[in-house]
């Protein structure tokens, strides 16, 4: 049964940049269809976290399973794992020499070696799913960052993965196009995906996450339903942090 | 860049000549295009442009080829494949041109046993030394991109080639293209020291012909508006694909 074992797992997984330790012996579960949020304050390794699930960030300890796969040095786990994983940044790294459409295409055609035009289909569908398909033609520079950001997010659909990591999506952005971008977010969660979303946007934490985490020093200091994360968290560092982010 | 009005830079370099050139040392009758002696001499001038040029030309393809390889390994995680790109380049640009030139065309025979003519001497000799230089053009260039751009590519799971190919290098190219142009400039000036093994290329013929006329000044003046028009094409050139390239973005 798919759902019976996990489809991510991080079992003691830690990481050190040089003699700071980032993460400290950190276990998570996160099951198909799951949407995980994480918070946490800056420089408590929760970019850190999400980028280990791709490899985009080497553990040193610990395990990382996604979906049966092993995460190691093992170059083929790892390119497997990737095309499963799909990563939408903070600061969008898009293609800037490339249209969208050519940005959009690039890993179908090259990496799930799809025809051109196959991919050119898909490319539109998800074009049209983030709610910018007449933007195709243009290069990423030409278009507003809430519209950049959702090209970002058709580009990693396009890849077809299994899971979808998200780290603050939207701190680049200016508020008043912070909505459309959370919008395609909240969609995607509902259409099934697999999520872990680093964010600090607890409306959309509060509508979407089955699980929130707040992280500290490195740490995974509370992890609970948003109900009871809300409500009652058990940890004074999580009331502390809550309390700072939910005043305005 | 070299110059922003090529045709005005000309003009001025130009006038101190032709001013003096009425001063009665001057003898330009040896290149004077409307005596018959004047137009075989010019011809016999130009005759060299196609060799400086067809030579420098496929001296820089060559170099960013090899630059681009070397370059490479530099850019690794791994200490001993940038020690590689190191000795490289350390040792490449500690030759100076002439003495590579000499060394391939006399030497390198002897290593290999195969004899090879002045062009492809020369050739090896040019692209050989510019590669070092190549090697850190592309290196900083590469260097320049930005991270996101490769852990996007890792990302959609490209291989490390498709990421180099499509998404790197066709960015670090456009920032390099100033430096690249330069090269070729540089290229075509260097391909003068070819003439040291007998290439028929442009300061050859100068050379030849002033062992035969005895008129060095106004040759050599010659050869030196050659050069000067032949860099000003050229970087008139690299500023035109620059600009196109980047109203490409747009
Ligand atoms: N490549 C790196 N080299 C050295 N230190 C790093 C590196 N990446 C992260 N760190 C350090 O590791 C710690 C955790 O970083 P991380 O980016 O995971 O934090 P974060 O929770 O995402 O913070 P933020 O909210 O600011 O994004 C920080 O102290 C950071 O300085
Ligand atoms: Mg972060």
């Amino acid at each position: 049964m798919p759902t019976a074992s996990p489809l991510i797992k991080l079992d003691a997984v830690s990481k050190h940049f040089g003699e700071f330790q980032a993460l400290k012996q950190v276990s998570l579960e996160v099951k198909r269809g799951e949407k995980v949020v994480i918070c946490g304050p800056s420089g408590s390794g929760k970019s850190t976290l999400i980028r280990c699930v791709n490899r985009l960030e080497a553990h040193e300890s610990g395990t990382i399973v996604i979906d049966g796969i092993k995460l190691d040095e093992n170059p083929q786990n790892m390119r497997k794992i990737r095309s499963k994983v799909g990563m939408v940044f903070q600061q969008f790294n898009l293609f800037p020499h490339l249209t969208v459409l050519e940005n959009l295409m690039l890993g179908p055609v090259r990496a799930r070696k799809l025809s051109a035009d196959k991919a050119r289909e898909t490319a539109l569908t998800y074009l049209g799913r983030v709610r910018i398909p007449e933007q195709a033609d243009k290069y990423p520079r030409q278009l507003s960052g809430g519209q950049q950001q959702r090209v970002a997010i058709a580009r990693s659909l396009c890849m077809e993965p299994e899971i979808l990591l998200f780290d603050e999506p939207t701190s680049a952005l200016d508020p008043e196009m912070i909505n459309e971008v959370l919008d395609v977010m909240v969609e995607l969660a509902d259409s099934g995906m697999t999520m872990i979303c680093v964010t600090h946007e607890m409306g959309f934490a509060k509508k979407v996450a089955d699980k929130m985490i707040f992280m500290d020093h490195g740490e995974i200091v509370e992890e609970a339903t948003p109900k009871k994360f809300f409500a009652a968290p058990e940890s004074q560092r999580c009331q502390d942090f809550l309390e700072k982010i939910l005043q305005h | 860049m070299l110059v922003t009005r090529p045709l005005n830079k000309i003009l001025v370099l130009l006038l101190p000549l032709l001013l003096s050139g009425c001063a009665a040392d001057w003898g330009w009758y040896v290149v004077n295009p409307t005596t018959k002696t004047g137009m075989t001499n010019l011809r016999f001038l130009l005759s060299g442009l196609y060799y400086t040029v067809s030579l420098s030309l496929i001296a820089i393809l060559i170099s960013v080829f090899v630059g681009l390889l070397v370059a490479l390994p530099g850019l690794s995680q791994k200490p001993y494949l940038r020690r590689i790109n190191r000795v490289y380049v350390e040792l490449v640009r500690a030759i100076p041109i002439l003495v590579l030139i000499l060394w391939v065309y006399y030497g390198l025979p002897q290593v290999t046993g195969l004899s090879i003519g002045v062009f492809w001497a020369g050739v090896i000799a040019l692209a050989l030394s510019d590669s070092a230089f190549q090697a850190e053009i592309f290196r900083a260039g590469i260097q320049s991109i930005d991270k996101g751009q490769y852990e996007a590519s890792h990302s959609i799971s490209l291989s490390y080639t498709d990421m180099m190919r499509f998404v790197i290098l066709p960015q670090a190219i456009k920032r390099i293209l100033p430096a690249l142009g330069n090269q070729l400039v540089y290229m075509l000036k260097m391909s003068s020291l070819v003439s040291v093994i007998g290439m028929q290329e442009l300061t050859r013929k100068a050379n030849e012909l002033v062992v035969s006329e005895y008129r060095p000044l106004e040759i050599y003046t010659i050869l030196v508006l050659e050069y000067l028009v032949l860099i000003l094409i050229v970087s008139a050139g690299v500023r035109w694909l620059e600009r196109r390239m980047k109203t490409d973005e747009r």
